[in-house]
């Protein structure tokens, strides 16, 4: 891989050093190789050399095209997708509104299996999943595209973009769970841009993983149809949904998408038996009311259960919104807050390095469970998923 | 001292009435022809041009019949008698020129190639080099595919698509867009010349003159929804297109009423017609307006009561955008 520096979705701003974790493209191919080696796959093939962005002649589309699940054939060669609620109809050679799915003569085909343009070894708690085997490391990979067009958005260049425009490498499904053992990594994350639109790649891929020993976790918008929700995440070990905020106003202006589509799959997911956090990028003035924390918060014990983190992070100046300050950390302190007295268990401060709310207490004796600081999960003193000073159980996902 | 520089209101008052007085009965003169010059609003004016032997007796655009029908429609665009003189006022010797194509809709539906070495004979014949013109879309491939033959050197027309060279960086921003520009329309072209095709849209309602603009850009697939609409109108407004683009021939030798923007032969009809204008905005309106009688020839309903009448046109014209008029009443027709 090229080494490209990519936060997290809804995780802002970009993380200022991860060289450290990035995948080099030398280490990529020669992990790609003894995954093809390993794997015994006599088919397998080595990424492709390095590329400049408009050097799509390299790139060979049949390698990366398969067919997409989710949609219906209509009259006239048209199509209508039935991944997200957007429903786009799509006439023959179009795309749709992700543009990495195109109408060939009436039948519709992802153009982004296998297609990766951009890996990385992460800690878990850059995703962020907090409940999530902390302290362990996820390979986390991405293709171009994404569903919705968030105006923040720190990875607008590899999700705003067609799958063409941004260099990428052929990263088959047992090639990445390989290469997630290979660099000791329990997880394999979908992440940086948007995973619904690649959802046939990131079924396979965890499908993958798990006969390699390796979970699967999604970071992701949410912004799907409940049938796809079900078939793709449910292949997932944990989630984490960006909530880009509580009106259907800012969804529209901002985000592009639709609040309640992305409520549904919240519920969804929890009924899935799922585990599920959310984050929530606080963006001064436009989403930081006291009524939309104190709405969230209402709403999540209400359909969700108290037991369900929520990281209120961060914003820094990204793409289209590069007029309003750094969110001040009093506004997040004030809609943690807010979620505490509404009776949530596990709330968060994100990108905010050092912050005493990056760090899990107890919601019963109130000590502290586990310490983060940055990135990485510098005490776990959860013992089977208790709190070791007054056995309170603490949900989550805590252990290889 | 006075150095002209530093006189009182009063003196200045002084002067404008002597001014006046001297000036005497020219001064009414002059007054009644600044009124006769305002109050007319001046028209947009979009050529339609047709030759119904444009195809002799085959299927395929005659060469000879579809230079010479440019050269009908720009003349009367342009009151021009000789056929280079548009081109000449068009563009300077030197400027880079770009002639921005659609190949989307595959052969039967894309801009037509012999329409367009026309157009590159002419801009020859008024002064530009020919390495300086570059037929371009958004693909190389698919120039290939609507049967341009793709040069990328020497001193022949350039012929290629932006994946070859790539988008800027940086993003370019207006209302509701914020997209990166094609490089052969920012490092490349000094002018453009667009030449889209006639075509129903199955979101937009059509697209023509202003939609075409998509095909330079990285993110089209963001600006769907709703009808493209405000996001065509936007994407015009880009300092970028609206200084550059200098003037829209529009094919509708080949256009299409139904099921586009992909070709679909029984959607089709041979209106063997351009259509030209420099305001994209009046061509776009009087293109709608071409395929609405066809629709109704057909029996087809308007697309307002399909849901999907070209809204966009109404807010390219609207005082935000000012991008051109919508008003038929503005819009100068000539038919020949």
């Amino acid at each position: 891989m090229a080494g490209k520096l990519v936060a997290d979705a809804g995780r802002n701003p970009k993380p200022r050093d991860i060289s450290t974790s990035a995948l080099g493209r030398r280490a990529f191919l020669k992990c790609a190789a003894m995954a093809g080696a390993t794997c015994g796959l006599s088919a397998f093939a080595l990424p492709f050399p390095a590329m400049s962005s408009s050097a799509r002649t390299t790139q060979d589309d049949s390698q990366f095209t398969v067919e997409a699940k989710f949609y219906e054939k209509l009259p006239n060669k048209k199509v209508k997708c039935k991944l997200c609620p957007r429903e786009c109809t799509v006439g023959d050679r179009e795309r749709g509104y992700c543009g990495v799915r195109e109408n060939h003569g009436g039948t519709y085909y992802s153009l982004v299996h296998s297609r990766v343009c951009a890996a990385h070894v992460d800690p878990i708690e850059k995703k962020p999943l907090f409940h999530y085997l902390p302290g362990t490391l996820a390979f986390s990979i991405a293709t171009a595209g994404c569903n919705v067009n968030c105006k923040f958005c720190q990875n607008w260049d590899i999700s705003q973009v067609r799958p063409e425009q941004v260099p990428a490498e052929y990263a088959p499904p047992k090639a990445v769970a390989e290469m997630a053992r290979q660099n000791r990594c329990p997880t394999i994350a979908y992440t940086y841009s948007e995973p619904v639109i690649f959802s046939e790649y990131l079924m396979d891929a965890a499908d993958a993983g798990h006969e390699a020993g390796v979970r699967s976790v999604a970071v992701s918008n949410g912004y799907m149809q409940n049938e796809a929700l079900k078939t793709a995440y449910g292949k997932m070990d944990a989630v984490k949904i960006d909530l880009k905020a509580f009106t259907e106003s800012y969804y529209r202006d901002v985000v592009a998408g639709e609040l309640k589509a992305v409520l549904e799959s919240l519920v969804a997911l929890r009924k899935m038996g799922k585990w599920t956090e959310i984050v929530y990028l606080v963006v001064p003035t436009l989403n930081d009311s006291d009524s939309e924390f104190q709405g969230l918060a209402r709403w999540m014990k209400t359909n969700l259960g108290v037991d369900v983190p929520v990281h209120f992070t961060q914003f820094h100046p990204e793409y289209l919104l590069k007029n309003l300050p750094i969110t001040p950390v009093p506004t997040l302190e004030r809609a943690k807050a807010i979620a505490d007295a509404e009776g949530l268990h596990y709330v968060y401060i994100g990108n905010v390095p050092g912050h005493p709310a990056q760090n899990t207490y107890c919601p019963k004796c109130r000590r502290m469970v586990v310490e983060r600081l940055g990135f990485t999960a510098s005490q776990m003193l959860i013992r089977k998923g208790a709190c070791p000073f007054c056995s309170q159980a603490i949900p989550g996902i805590w252990h290889v | 001292m006075d150095d002209g520089r530093n006189k009182s209101r009063r003196d200045f008052l002084r002067n404008c009435l002597a001014g006046g007085v001297v000036l005497g009965a020219r001064s009414k003169f002059r007054l009644l022809g600044a009124v006769e010059q305002t109050s007319p609003p001046l028209k947009s004016r979009v050529a339609v041009a047709r030759d119904p032997m444009l195809r002799g007796t085959g299927s395929a655009v005659d060469s000879g019949r579809i230079l010479n029908l440019l050269d009908r429609v720009m003349q009367t665009l342009f009151e021009l008698d000789h056929p280079s003189e548009p081109w000449k006022k068009l563009v300077r010797p030197g400027e880079k020129v770009g002639v921005k194509v659609n190949g989307l809709g595959g052969r039967g539906l894309s801009s037509n190639v012999q329409l367009v070495e026309a157009i590159c004979e002419r801009l020859q014949e008024a002064g530009t080099r020919a390495s300086d013109i570059v037929i371009w879309d958004r693909d190389t491939d698919e120039l290939e595919r609507v049967g341009f033959h793709v040069v990328t050197e020497g001193n022949r027309v350039q012929c290629f698509g932006t994946d070859r060279v790539g988008y800027e960086d940086e993003l370019a921003t207006y209302g509701s867009v914020g997209s990166r520009l094609s490089k052969i329309l920012t490092q490349r072209c000094d002018a453009i010349i667009n030449v889209p095709v006639l075509k129903d849209h199955d979101g937009a309602g059509v697209t023509i003159a202003l939609k075409n603009m998509y095909g330079v850009i990285h993110n089209p697939n963001k600006y769907h929804p709703h009808g493209c609409n405000p996001y065509i109108a936007d994407l015009n407004m880009l300092p970028a297109i609206r200084t550059k683009v200098r003037l829209t021939i529009c094919d509708a030798t080949t256009a299409c009423f139904e099921g586009g923007p992909g070709y679909k032969p029984q959607y089709s009809w041979k209106e063997n017609a351009l259509i030209v204008s420099q305001d994209p905005v009046a061509l776009d309106y009087t293109g709608w307006r071409m395929i609405e009688r066809k629709r109704a020839e057909k029996g087809l309903k308007p697309l307002e009561a399909e849901k999907r009448a070209p809204s966009y046109i109404a807010t390219a014209a609207d005082a935000q955008h000012r991008l051109g008029t919508n008003d038929p009443q503005r819009i100068a027709l000539l038919e020949v």
